[in-house]
């Protein structure tokens, strides 16, 4: 279907708008009519127990998945109609990192780049030093540990572009020091104008002013 | 097409376009498959070289088109459900499969049987015994791997891409076969030549073509039926037509 | 961070990451190639050395060999990738899908099939086949190898979310090569009898010119679904 209204790209207006969402899986309801805006500049954290369906959620504004119901607009466009130009906008870190474990750090991270249209390769080796990883960027990566596995695939977050970051549960395996990094980060895209949307059981209130959250609750 | 189509998009009006389809659908098989049978099997001349065992065509020729037409409207249901993102179209492609499988083993079936007494073996590498044989495995590849996925939403789109790519190759595979068949066994075979048939075999012919037709769409309705009701089970209208009776 | 959209440049990315990482562990390129040669043992065991029997089914040998020890690297093909979350990281990109898909289709005939011809002589040697039939078993390979990547992918981009998913793939590809099978034995035949095989590989030409372009549609709408 074709999208007929016009389009308007004003400052200040919502990057992200989610209109009466409903997500079924395996024949149960994980949420009904959720709708919710994200504007530039803004980061909020989903909250919920365990297969509350915030994943779910996740995969649908990331286009991954498509709802039972309703729509997801970015821009004011709807994402499944323009997948391309909403995907070169959008950083999605899920579980599953991207971080293949038979290639080096290095390897990793510049092919990242090239999947995404980014040929800036001289900042690696800084970045991968600076998130921790320092002699460690030319060996396999399945031989290092949880945290700095991680670390690999959050290097990206230093080298995109994007407005939108969809994270899934980033700070998993992180070191106290390494939460500290990546919240100083988060703060420096949203002054940029970036959105975050992120999961996480750690409590963010103190360290985001314009912090909101969406509670999503465990539904039989 | 869209706006023909549309309304048929939610499952309730799809469910009622099924019990409006279903007693001409219903009526058509038992007519035809009646009179096609008692005319074929009974009344129709024997053939002056195969005697009565000729008969069984009025078995075996109905169900192998309709195993090719099975898998054309299934394809087409495919196309549709993923083009216009139609729900009730994969269920479609699903209520369909079984049904075309089972004509194509009947076609099968029938034609072994049929070759025993012809060509003195119950299974011969011909052309169009062979592409049906593949045929039933495109059917069972479609029906496995609905079956395999756990997410049925998930299931319908893979299976209807499986459709989709498999009548593709369809005709290429029909043509392959064909081709090979005359290269490696020459026209050994004697084939069965339609346009030589006698118009007294011809129609009973016709009629249970009709009939195997109106049964496939019989059943295929009422499979689609069900998988409506089971996807929309938590629905109202599901439950208000429950609670009816 | 600059952006510059380049389809070689994607193209040349997935396609080094995959050949990079197959060269790395070498069993992926070495058992293949090594099923495809105990297959091809095992006939003459089966069914009698006698030198005119075996070129008469040698054709038909090799090429099974052939699709069978192609099965073996389809089931790997995105498995990886849909496990370690690489597959979500090209949907999210800003390229097609099926550009994607279109290079790592051509990695995985650079890992099976571009061996399986370059050793074809020797098969061809070990079945007794007419030596002027070498040239059409080389040819046939060569233009029939990446049309069973192209074909088979599709299977594994459908069945690569699911558990046992190798089983069922064979099971939904096998039946689709059979055309192939048909046309590039018929070549073989044709050349080792002197006759034309220009027909056949016209075919298996055309057949691989419109799975180049229909393939990495139906491959990428397939690991969109897998992946949801």
């Amino acid at each position: 279907m074709v999208d007929y209204r016009p389009i308007l790209r004003t400052e200040n207006t919502n990057l992200l708008e989610v209109k009466s969402v409903t997500c079924v899986k395996q024949e149960r309801c994980l949420f009904e009519a959720l709708s919710f805006t994200l504007g530039s500049g803004k980061i909020m954290q989903i909250e919920g127990p365990n297969g509350a369906g915030k994943t779910s959620l996740l995969r649908i504004l990331s286009g991954f998945a498509q709802p039972e119901e309703g729509e997801v607009l970015f821009e004011q466009r709807s994402i499944n109609d323009y997948y391309d130009e909403f995907a070169a906008e959008l950083l999605f870190i899920g579980h599953k990192t991207g971080v293949n474990t038979q290639l080096t750090a290095f390897e990793n991270v510049c092919h990242w780049l090239r999947v995404h249209g980014y040929n800036d390769e001289s900042q690696v080796y800084d970045l991968l030093g600076k998130l921790g990883l320092v002699g460690l960027e030319d060996v396999p990566v399945r031989t290092l540990s949880a945290g700095q596995q991680r670390r690999v695939a959050l290097v990206r977050l230093w080298l995109n572009s994007a407005k939108l970051w969809i994270l899934d549960e980033p700070f998993t395996a992180l070191d106290k020091k390494g939460v500290a990094m990546l919240q100083c980060r988060f703060n420096e895209h949203l002054e940029q104008g970036g959105s975050i949307l992120l999961t996480t059981h750690q409590d963010l209130t103190q360290h985001f002013e314009q912090l909101q959250t969406l509670v999503l609750e465990y539904r039989h | 097409m869209w706006k023909w189509l549309h309304p048929y998009a939610k499952a309730d009006r799809a469910y009622q376009l099924c019990n409006t389809l279903l007693p001409y659908f219903a009526v058509i098989t038992v007519v035809c498959l009646v009179v096609g049978w008692v005319w074929g099997l009974a009344f129709a001349p024997a053939d002056y070289q195969q005697k009565d065992s000729y008969r069984i065509i009025f078995i075996h020729v109905p169900s192998a088109i309709l195993s090719m037409g099975a898998y054309s409207s299934m394809a087409i249901a495919a196309i549709v459900a993923l083009v216009w993102q139609l729900r009730n179209a994969e269920l479609a492609v699903i209520a369909i499969a079984p049904v075309g499988a089972a004509m194509t083993a009947i076609a099968l079936i029938t034609g072994a049987a049929w070759g025993k007494p012809m060509w003195g073996a119950w299974w011969v590498w011909d052309a169009r015994l062979t592409s049906e044989l593949i045929l039933l495995f495109l059917y069972l590849g479609v029906l496995s791997l609905y079956h395999a996925f756990e997410d049925k939403k998930a299931a319908g789109k893979a299976a209807c891409i499986l459709a989709i790519v498999g009548v593709i190759n369809l005709p290429i595979i029909h043509f392959s076969v064909e081709w090979w068949n005359t290269l490696h066994q020459g026209a050994t075979i004697t084939k069965f030549d339609t346009s030589a048939i006698d118009p007294s075999m011809l129609w009973p012919l016709f009629i249970n073509i009709a009939g195997f037709a109106g049964f496939v769409g019989v059943i295929s309705l009422i499979r689609l039926k069900n998988e409506i009701l089971q996807r929309e089970k938590h629905r109202p209208w599901v439950r208000s037509l429950v609670s009816r009776g | 961070m600059q952006v510059n959209h380049s389809y070689w440049q994607l193209f040349k990315a997935v396609y080094s990451k995959d050949v990079t990482l197959a060269f790395r562990q070498r069993a992926e390129i070495v058992n293949p190639l090594l099923f495809f040669l105990i297959v091809i043992t095992l006939f003459p065991l089966a069914i009698g050395p006698e030198p005119g029997l075996l070129a008469r089914m040698a054709p038909g040998i090799i090429w099974v060999a052939a699709l069978l020890s192609t099965m073996l690297g389809l089931d790997k093909l995105f498995r990886d990738d849909y496990h370690d979350g690489s597959l979500e990281q090209m949907i999210a990109s800003p390229y097609p899908l099926s550009l994607c898909v279109l290079a790592k289709v051509f990695a995985h005939w650079t890992i099976t099939g571009l061996p399986m011809v370059l050793m074809a002589p020797m098969f061809a040697l070990l079945m007794n086949l007419e030596s002027q039939a070498l040239g059409a078993t080389i040819l046939t390979l060569l233009i029939g190898t990446p049309l069973l990547s192209f074909i088979g992918a599709i299977g594994a981009g459908l069945t690569v979310g699911l558990q046992k998913g190798g089983i069922l793939m064979s099971l939904l590809v096998l039946p689709l090569y059979i055309p192939v099978l048909i046309f590039a034995t018929s070549a073989i035949d044709s050349s080792s009898m002197s006759l034309a095989y220009g027909g056949q590989l016209a075919i298996l030409g055309a057949m691989l010119a419109v799975a180049c372009i229909a393939a990495p549609l139906a491959i990428s709408s397939a690991l969109r679904v897998s992946v949801s």
